[in-house]
């Protein structure tokens, strides 16, 4: 089982699909497949269905958060310096933009293999965090989906019922990400500490309530 | 075992005489209700006796487990792991130590793996004793089963504490081996436990097995199919009970499975009856893994050198664990960004994955069956709404 | 036969209802209050603070090293560390806690401050009664409150203690015979005292320490 293989394998019956190999750095090399969002569907019925791979089970499902970030490099550039034309180092910032990222983890029931590991990326993180159900191809995505589109806020489209399923149907935010700011509720704590300190003195001054 | 032919749950509701077709009746079961096991509501359509739509509501017990461990160190993960599913804490920690082991490439030396084995399949069997006994209260056998099962599993629950200190909340494991090493004394008692347990199992099976009422209530009650099974993700004693040989731990062979000779009970309909059966005779399996483990432990040493408690930093990549909990499939699923705390860590919940087709087993049913066919999944609601 | 299994059902109960006046093994039920299990050795409740010697507030073992406020998963501990320092059982000057608090409504038994400390400073308790009708203040506790001897941590734990002790006794020879070759050396040179040993009684050690 080689990722390689599969990955051809993949972009030999899938037409017109972007796959990338995400390498896993820690000693448990479990390497991801990246696949473009628009052929996802396609790319895992095949998973799902090609005699030797059948990956019949998929165990975990599960959301994680890459907000944007300043990336800085350091990039050689020529300038022209008192006449004389001089390679000159300068760092560039750039922002990089962020994404929600949805993992399956797959195995075999049938050949008792895997795990293989399935990535989908959204564009961004706002108003495009939309992904391709994969529920129709495996049932057991469909509670898990329905908590990553609770807890990160990614959109499953052609999910058969996707609702809150942990939060309350009126919440408005998604507790997961790496942003989510805690709504300024105080209770007493006696050994307060940081952050939670910083609220209870807040409340103690009159400011919040 | 004899066969009945005592009259199963397929009973068709007598038509309805007044009204219309239309006239369901919406009932919510639950959040406070006995028969969910915690708070859990079932929102539920009747028409008659009869069951024509089901959706599972929980979330009440959300405490946010996965963000609370993403701000806290590795370690400091390890107790709340415990409370997951409260009554398997020495599983939730082998699960939670296996996926770090993973991740950062850490050995575990070989009495611990056998301790993780001995304790693992004590768990085992204690949860599946209560699962029982929960069982056959919600069929309404109140209390005989469940204090049969309860005076067994504090048996188990004493081994625990004087083993770990404590009875549920162990917080038994560390990465790369265990907390505190098992004297030979322990060990003996926890033989004595062993060995008596399966005197237990043949009064409970001389109780329950062949009994005509259970027969009636469970045979051909929340049947679950092996396709939908396979797809739906199910994992542990309800895959089994549907006919499929998949068990993790003859699949990945974690830890020292592969040393253990035990086999794989496998049921034929996927109904209750069949996931009571499994049980029953996955508990005497790992009667079987005890006494092997019990017998093979040698001395030695019990913790990984390298693993340090403080400061522990995996480096940057991440990893995917699994372990047969006694529910099923409980997986950790971690990235480390090279911090003292997680990047994401994600706990794959079995009793969560089991509820999925819970809709598809009760359609059709009655109502009371409703009941045991949710007892028969063995959910804990620490676990679904972490 | 219909009801067979019921019958034989039955009877397994019947058997173990009659069983129970006579096996202990089927009886395992206890009347609390008035009786109780034995205790276990190794159980645990809530951390306390050992402090060495008689009392409690020279002998604490605690020198505020905040590991444990760090390291406490559900950040139960609220420790404020001294500005001055004070001799410790050993006489050694050291840091000490002038606020060490565990709100135990919080705290979830877990050991991790235990096993981070590295002054063998914190334990864990067996007990288990500790009702209060103070919600708050009640169940927060004080240093005073949470320091308990180390005759009472080696009457609960005596296993565990008994290796701890062996363990700082180790230490503190070391230590002491650090102390001696330092004064032989010194010896050398002056005319000496005779060693003073490293542990004694309150007085004393506050005495050489000031």
């Amino acid at each position: 089982m080689n990722l390689e293989t599969i990955k051809s394998e993949i972009e030999a019956s899938v037409s017109g699909c972007r796959l990338e190999i995400i390498p896993n750095a820690s000693p448990s090399e479990q390497h991801s497949l990246l696949v473009d969002a628009a052929r996802a569907v396609a790319v895992a019925r095949f998973l799902r269905d090609a005699a030797h791979l059948r990956f019949d089970f998929c165990s975990n499902v599960t959301g994680v958060d890459w907000p944007s970030k300043e990336i800085s490099e350091k990039i050689k550039v020529k300038k022209i310096l008192d006449g004389v034309e001089q390679e000159v180092e300068e760092t560039r910032k750039t922002q990089s933009l962020g994404y929600l990222e949805a993992v399956y983890h797959l195995y075999s029931v049938e050949k008792k293999h895997g795990p293989f590991v399935l990535r989908l990326r959204t564009e961004d993180r706002e108003n495009r965090a939309h992904l391709p159900s994969l529920t129709p191809v495996w049932r057991s995505a469909e509670f898990q989906e329905r908590e990553i589109f609770d807890l990160f806020g990614i959109h499953f489209d052609g999910h058969p019922d996707l609702r809150r399923i942990l939060m309350w149907d009126e919440f408005e935010d998604h507790p997961m990400r790496r942003d989510y700011v805690e709504p300024n509720d105080y209770e007493y704590e006696p050994t307060a500490h940081d952050e939670v300190l910083q609220k209870a003195k807040q409340h103690q001054n009159g400011v919040g309530c | 075992m004899a066969t009945t032919t005592y009259p199963t749950a397929h009973i068709t509701p007598k038509p309805s005489t007044d009204g219309g077709e239309d006239q369901f009746l919406e009932v919510s079961m639950g959040p406070q209700h006995p028969s969910t096991h915690g708070v859990f509501r079932m929102n539920v359509v009747l028409d008659g006796e009869r069951v024509v739509k089901l959706k599972p509501v929980f979330g009440y017990l959300h405490r946010n487990h996965e963000k609370i461990a993403e701000n806290e160190s590795y370690l400091g993960s390890m107790p709340y792991t415990d409370r997951l599913d409260y009554l398997c804490s020495i599983t939730n920690n082998w699960a939670y130590a296996l996926a770090v082991e993973k991740l950062a490439g850490i050995q575990v030396p070989e009495r611990a793996e056998y301790l993780r084995v001995i304790t693992g399949e004590l768990t085992r069997l204690q949860n599946h004793a209560c699962l029982i006994g929960f069982l056959m209260q919600d069929m309404g056998a109140s209390g005989t089963p469940l204090m049969y099962a309860f005076r067994e599993r504090e048996k188990i629950l004493d081994l625990f504490e004087s083993l770990t200190g404590a009875r549920m909340m162990c917080n038994y494991m560390r990465f790369g081996g265990c907390r505190v090493d098992a004297s030979a004394d322990w060990l003996q008692q926890a033989q004595k436990v062993m060995e008596a347990f399966p005197r237990f199992l043949d009064e409970y099976e001389r109780l329950l097995t062949e009994n005509e009422i259970l027969m009636a209530r469970t045979q051909g009650v929340g049947v679950l199919p092996r396709e939908l099974a396979v797809n739906a993700g199910i994992t542990g004693p309800m895959l089994r009970a549907s006919g499929i040989n998949y068990d993790i731990r003859k699949v990945d062979k974690y830890g020292i499975y592969d040393r253990f000779a035990f086999k794989v009970p496998l049921g034929e309909h996927g109904d209750v009856y069949d996931r009571y059966m499994i049980r029953v005779l996955e508990m005497r399996e790992s009667i079987r893994i005890l006494q092997q483990a019990m017998r093979e432990i040698s001395p030695g040493p019990i913790q990984d050198p390298k693993t340090k408690i403080r400061g522990f930093r995996p480096k940057a990549g991440e990893a995917y664990g699994r372990i047969e909990s006694p529910k099923g499939e409980l997986g950790f699923y971690l990235i480390s960004d090279g911090s003292p705390n997680p990047y994401r860590y994600r706990v794959r919940p079995p009793s969560l994955i089991n509820l999925t087709v819970l809709e598809e087993m009760c359609l059709g049913q009655n109502v009371a069956d409703v009941v045991i066919t949710l007892g028969s999944i063995d959910i804990v609601l620490g676990e679904v709404d972490r | 036969m219909l009801g067979e299994g019921i019958l034989k059902g039955l009877a397994e109960t019947a058997r173990n209802f009659l069983g129970s006046y006579v096996s202990k093994d089927r009886l395992t039920t206890v009347q609390f209050p008035e009786e109780r299990l034995p205790h276990i050795e190794a159980a645990r409740s809530f951390p306390f603070l050992v402090y060495d010697g008689e009392d409690w507030q020279q002998g604490m073992r605690c020198v505020s090293c905040l590991i444990c406020e760090k390291e406490c998963p559900p950040k139960c501990i609220f420790i404020e560390k001294s500005k001055d320092k004070k001799p410790d059982a050993t006489g050694k000057p050291q840091f000490y806690p002038v606020v060490f608090n565990i709100d135990v409504s919080v705290c979830m038994s877990c050991q991790i401050c235990v096993e981070v400390c590295p002054f063998d400073a914190i334990k864990m308790d067996v007990e288990f009664e500790l009702s209060t009708n103070d919600r708050f203040g009640g169940l927060l506790w004080d240093k005073e409150r949470l320091a308990k001897s180390n005759a009472y941590y080696g009457k609960i734990h005596p296993t565990e203690a008994a290796a701890v002790d062996a363990q700082l006794a180790e230490e503190r020879a070391k230590l002491e015979a650090k102390a001696k070759l330092a004064a032989e050396a010194k010896t050398a040179t002056v005319a000496t005292p005779p060693a003073q040993p490293l542990r004694e009684t309150s007085e004393t050690t506050e005495g050489s320490g000031a």
